[in-house]
């Protein structure tokens, strides 16, 4: 079983890196480039809708140019709030703007080994381990697939990394590898199986769909086909940019948040036309590209301002968003990690993302570490507690014991002290052990962190699957294997 | 005493002035001056000094593809010319690339593929979505010496080992040589299918390229 979920609730003070005047500017740039310039829809289905709602199309490049009135009719349908389901119903998550959730990072293609330190393929049996340990973590709200099971086919990876999961956490589910339309609706059937059926699955959806852009300014087929398939189906579903100042958006700031706000309203615009009230969130992970390498490896200066920046988008058009946040260049959990998991998860968080994606990836979110998945829980924690804020009021003041106190005295043996004190924070992780102590082992953060992975990773036993259910998860999966590889 | 055109060439290749490079090749082939002597004498001469500037950390990767698309634009003024002489550009070698098929990213490739050209590779890029045969066919049809072969995903990822066994069905193997590359590639994984070599960048990519040619 796991404990009870950590996450930040009502936050006591935002940041706001816009102004209201900004925000409307970048809504109405991005509108006229949605308008004039297009955005690029390749799938039959998507021009069809789009056309049919008002909108410009051209067939042979697949750009559909749309009215600014249309996109921001169809933005209104979209639903501020919902919960996104948990097979653990204390589990669940409210999309409200009231709440940040912490989630993993994904999707990494390979695994430092916890025990010894080498570097492997990751494969389905570390989507399962890695799910284990985020069931065990506290401060993990949801799930969203963090390497991929690349011993699986190809075909059918995606619902082979949700089966791992299921079987080994209660938590919500977040996945952004069904790109086919037999795939996805292979992972609606294991939902509904889950839930008990189809409108049981559409009122408590244990998963929940991102999609990536191609920015600039383009989508990819399968994902706008998965995308409107899992929002029939009622799966919240987002849709992510990943635009990049430099390479695939402007250089400047403003110039890149238009691009991925274009690529992000349209395609949300366009799941609404087709299923009006459909839950859906807005997914970012915009990054400026390495002048020197042109990579794109997260983190910097830029990363955290567009963290901030994204969620006055999100709330501007009233729905949730899915903000990328940690997910560290580094190459180890070092200094680098720290900084940019620090900076990147407060700016998404004090702004009010309401789901961070996500913990325990280094190197662009390429490679899985537990070390650093552990370290950034302690992270989140910390944004957690800053963002309870100060709390003024009588009680809190208080007055009475300092009063009774006076000058030249200490606080330890008051009745007050102990009340309040584990309001405070208590650290896992930080050292704050006696110089002479620390000096017997040299160790620190990272060694605990490593230690509590392996423990929960050993000792830890998630809230198993009904058996038959777990059984009948595989054959769903067999069976889709059955049409769509040996057909 | 050398004609002042070679002096703006380079110059139009460092500040990646492409019209000017336009221009300045047209100017050239007006007043008669050899192709191949335009190119190896004014040109290239900017795009050596690019990559040295890179390499000293004094450039950034968009000074060196303004510069290799200016490089591009005035070498493809000068080839009929080249062409009507029977001069030719020394070929570093020949690449057919793309990005493989059920995956349309195409901004990784293109970028390898301008920087191969600039440096001095014939390259026959075949776009994105591309069928595992498709890399083949062109292979064998242009004498290819290596293939580049894109993915940006880990499920499209896989079409990467289908693209060698389809150059080995066709007999290319091992002569022609097959490079990988996109977000989700690892050494790992070149190793584990067989490829020739992976690069994490579109620089690195060059330096590989002419390492499989032998020219590094």
């Amino acid at each position: 079983m796991s404990n009870p979920i950590k996450y930040i609730s009502n936050p006591r003070f935002s940041i706001k890196v816009l102004s209201d005047a900004e925000v409307l500017r970048l809504h109405t740039a991005t509108l006229d480039v949605i308008e004039h310039t297009g955005v690029k829809f390749p799938l039959p289905r998507a021009l069809d809708i789009l056309e049919a709602h008002g909108a410009t199309i051209d067939r042979s490049t697949s750009i559909a140019k749309i009215p600014a009135h249309v996109i921001e009719d169809a933005l209104k349908l979209a639903p501020p709030a919902y919960t996104l389901g948990a097979r653990d119903h204390a589990q669940d998550l409210l999309m409200d703007g009231q709440h940040v959730f912490l989630g993993t990072d994904g999707c990494g293609v390979e695994v430092i080994d916890p025990f010894t330190g080498d570097l492997h393929r990751s494969a389905k049996k570390d989507v399962s381990d890695c799910a284990r340990l985020a069931d065990a973590l506290e401060e993990v709200s949801f799930w969203w697939a963090m390497v991929s099971a690349q011993d699986c086919p190809s075909e059918s990876r995606g619902l082979h990394e949700l089966e791992a999961a299921w079987n080994q956490t209660t938590k919500h589910l977040q996945t952004e590898s069904l790109l086919h339309k037999g795939e996805i609706d292979a992972a609606i059937e294991m939902v509904a199986l889950l839930t008990g059926g189809k409108e049981e699955a559409r009122k408590h959806p244990l998963l929940s769909i991102m999609q990536c852009t191609i920015s600039p300014l383009a989508h990819d087929p399968g994902s706008l086909e998965a995308g409107l398939i899992a929002a029939e189906a009622g799966l919240p579903v987002g849709y992510m940019t990943m635009a990049s100042c430099v390479s695939t958006g402007p250089a400047t700031l403003a110039g890149n948040l238009v691009v991925g706000n274009a690529e992000v309203i349209a395609a949300l615009a366009l799941i609404q036309m087709v299923y009006p009230g459909a839950p859906v969130f807005y997914a970012a992970a915009q990054t400026s590209m390495d002048l020197r390498t042109g990579a794109y490896t997260g983190g910097g200066p830029e990363d955290f301002l567009f963290g901030a920046a994204t969620n006055q988008l999100a709330d501007f058009y009233h729905v949730p968003l899915s903000m990328g946040a940690f997910a560290t260049g580094a190459k180890q959990p070092d200094w680098q990690a720290a900084i940019d998991n620090s900076f990147s998860s407060f700016m998404a968080s004090a702004s009010g993302a309401d789901m961070l994606l996500g913990c325990g990836l280094l190197q662009g979110s390429k490679i899985l570490s537990y070390e650093q998945m552990v370290m950034d829980c302690e992270i989140y924690s910390i944004v957690r507690k800053m963002l309870e804020g100060i709390l003024v009021d009588e009680e809190h003041l208080a007055l009475d014991v300092i009063q009774g106190i006076g000058p030249g005295g200490n606080f330890l043996a008051q009745k007050h002290t102990r009340q309040h004190m584990k309001e405070l924070w208590l650290p896992r992780l930080m050292d704050r052990r006696p110089y002479e102590q620390w000096l017997e082992k040299k160790d620190g953060a990272r060694e605990w962190a490593g230690q509590r992975a392996r423990d929960i990773l050993q000792n830890h036993q998630p809230e198993p699957l009904d058996p038959k259910l777990a059984a009948e998860l595989k054959k769903i999966i067999t069976t889709y294997e059955r049409q769509a590889i040996n057909q | 005493m050398t004609n002042p055109l070679f002096a703006s060439m380079k110059q139009s290749i460092l500040d990646g002035d492409s019209d000017a490079a336009i221009t300045l090749a047209k100017q050239s082939l007006a007043e008669g001056i050899d192709p191949l002597e335009a190119i190896n004498l004014g040109f290239l001469l900017g795009m050596n000094e690019i990559g040295e500037q890179f390499g000293a950390g004094q450039l950034f990767l968009p000074d060196v593809i303004m510069a290799a698309e200016a490089m591009k634009k005035a070498t493809a003024i000068l080839q009929p010319e080249m062409n009507r002489l029977g001069t030719q550009r020394e070929v570093m070698g020949k690449v057919v690339l793309g990005t493989v098929k059920g995956d349309v990213h195409e901004i990784g490739k293109s970028l390898v593929g301008t920087l191969l050209s600039a440096s001095g590779f014939e390259v026959f890029d075949l776009g994105v979505d591309v069928p595992f045969e498709a890399f083949a066919q062109k292979a064998k049809e242009v004498n290819a010496d290596i293939v580049g072969v894109s993915a940006l995903l880990t499920t499209t990822m896989t079409g990467q080992k289908q693209v060698i066994a389809a150059l080995e069905n066709a007999g290319l193997r091992p002569q022609v040589k097959v490079m990988v590359g996109g977000a989700p590639v690892t050494r790992g994984w070149a190793n584990e299918i067989g490829a020739d070599g992976y690069s994490e960048d579109a620089l690195g990519a060059v330096q590989l390229a002419k390492k499989l040619m032998g020219k590094s």
